[in-house]
């Protein structure tokens, strides 16, 4: 879906992103991931063109971004950034419809548009199509900056980290809300951020970029499991690996088919350190796993965790 | 509701206050002949006060309409990346103009353009553009950067940015600049009766030539007046250009 090949970005003489080559296959869930100042915001801004490249090629679906007018293949790529930016001088609606609108759809289809994304993202559209941004709650806002990027159904959405800026119990249901979303639309997403705990639950594959370079690139397992550099180690942080582990690996890794147990049943898709949570919590050595649809496909113990 | 409003709002009552003294403002002369002994007559009469007004009116509007499009414009282009480099000397000429005394300008003027309205409108045009300009650039360049991000990000065209975006922000800070401006512009309008045109400053300075204080009293409570109302109807149009409150 996205190419970028060595491309370079320097200000001041001084390179932030230094020959940076990254392929990211459709239906991915990217995340750059390093500390600020590591070439991981200028990179994504260099895909929609915010900033230019000053060399190398950067190619969105096999075409070469500069080989598109900017208001074409911005129109074309969702985007959604930290500070949201919202028009506060437009509705929830006409906020959403930015993008429709530029691509000249029909009123009633921009209108259908409008309804299908509030009601994906839980947003009751009687209520706030016709709010206006500063009615809204930090976490409502984020929604509605995120549905306006998928608003014209763009096959790529950028994202530079959109849930920094909002409390940790907002954060934690809109990286859930994401993690649907991606699962349910099959876009691919490149997403910033310098939050490993965000990247490890999001990403299919995290590129770890330090000084303009990536440092690794991989799966949340492979990063955790294998770091290929003493500053991949790092940033990751030796200090609770054990329970990052946990967090990117999911039950139907460790699930024990047949055998029964008592209590309230853990779904397929819960990430172990979920598991062991609500083991804890309920003083209870296994739990019984269940498919989304309630069904009961076997347990997972204590043991199972660390096997 | 509506009604009750209207009733009670000030603008209404200012401006009937204001058309009752200047079209009736005769009706006074029982209490003004008392005041003022041996003043004949003792309400100024050589032209009827409505004449006055929309004389003054006229030319506020000429000249402040004027700085507002002019004013507008340059802030647009200074606030633009091709423009930013004149940005400094925009700003200098607008200051310029607005530390040049008015009274200047009609000296320098009228021996260029003649007497009469012409030199009172580019003495209030070139008064008026400095608080034009420094609220628009001011309104323009305060749109949040997250905003226009968000604009150029999703592929709005630099005309559609300032167009659908940065004026509509910048309105209320823009209204707030010629609100200035045009308060000003009304006082010093009267001056312009120094140079032949005809404001409700005629009367403030006949009296002052004249030695005949009634004069002075009735032009200078009408320009007031006018100056309070004309505020008041721009309080009106900021609420009207703020619709996203409440």
């Amino acid at each position: 879906m996205i190419e970028i090949d060595e491309v370079t970005k320097s200000y001041g003489g001084r390179p932030v992103v230094d020959r940076l080559s990254l392929s990211v296959g459709g239906g991915a869930f990217c995340v750059l991931l390093g500390s600020s100042g590591c070439g991981k915001s200028t990179t994504l801004r260099m895909i929609n063109r915010l900033i230019p490249i000053d060399s190398g090629v950067i190619r969105v679906g096999g075409e070469d971004v500069t080989q598109i007018p900017a208001q074409v293949l911005r129109r074309r790529i969702g985007y959604a950034i930290q500070s949201i930016g919202l028009f506060p001088h437009w509705t929830v609606e006409d906020n959403i419809a930015t993008v429709p609108r530029l691509l000249n759809w029909r009123q009633a289809r921009v209108r259908d548009r409008v309804t299908e994304l509030l009601e994906l993202f839980r947003l009751d559209p009687a209520i706030y199509r016709s709010k206006f941004p500063h009615q809204l709650s930090g976490g409502e806002q984020q929604r509605v900056g995120v549905a306006r990027a998928l608003a014209a159904d763009p096959e790529l959405l950028l994202m530079d980290e959109p849930f920094a800026a909002v409390d940790p119990i907002t954060r934690d249901a809109l990286q859930a809300e994401l993690a649907r979303i991606h699962r349910a639309t099959g876009k691919t997403i490149v997403f910033v951020t310098h939050d490993i705990e965000e990247a490890l639950r999001l990403a299919t594959v995290i590129a770890i970029m330090d000084s303009g370079r990536i440092g690794q690139l991989g799966t949340p397992l492979e990063i955790l499991e294998q770091p290929a550099n003493d500053f991949v180690r790092e940033f990751v942080g030796r200090q609770g690996l054990g329970l990052k582990l946990l967090s990117v690996r999911k039950v139907s890794d460790r699930l024990r088919g047949g055998e029964p147990a008592e209590g309230e049943p853990i779904s397929l898709d819960a990430s172990l350190s979920e598991a062991l949570s609500a083991m804890t919590a309920r003083r209870a050595d296994r739990l019984p796993v269940c498919d989304d649809e309630g069904r009961h496909l076997g347990i997972i113990a204590l043991a199972d965790l660390v096997r | 509701m509506r009604g009750r409003r209207l009733l009670t709002s000030p603008v209404l009552w200012v401006g009937l206050f204001f058309a009752a003294l200047m079209l009736r403002m005769d009706a006074l002369q029982p209490l003004l002949q008392p005041a003022f002994p041996g003043v004949e007559p003792v309400v100024y009469n050589r032209d009827s006060f409505l004449t006055l007004f929309l004389s003054q009116l006229g030319l506020v509007a000429a000249a402040s309409l004027a700085a507002s499009l002019v004013g507008v414009a340059l802030a647009i282009f200074v606030t633009r990346p091709a423009g930013r480099d004149f940005r400094a000397m925009v700003n200098a000429l607008a200051t310029i103009g607005q530390t040049f005394p008015p009274a200047a300008v009609l000296a320098i003027t009228v021996p260029m353009v003649g007497f009469g309205a012409r030199p009172t409108i580019i003495a209030l045009f070139l008064y008026g553009l400095l608080p034009i300009i420094e609220n628009a650039v001011a309104g323009l360049e305060g749109v949040a950067s997250g905003v226009r991000e968000a604009a150029e990000g999703m592929g709005l065209s630099a005309w559609q940015r300032l167009r659908d975006v940065e004026l509509p922000l910048a309105a209320p800070v823009i209204l707030a600049g010629i609100r200035v401006s045009v308060t000003i512009a009304i006082g010093t309008a009267t001056i312009g009766s120094t140079v032949g045109a005809l404001t409700l400053g005629t009367p403030i300075f006949d009296g002052l030539v004249a030695n005949k204080i009634p004069f002075v009293l009735e032009g200078a409570v009408l320009v007031a007046l006018f100056a309070i109302l004309t505020d008041m109807l721009f309080e009106r149009l900021d609420q009207w250009f703020r619709p996203t409150a409440n």
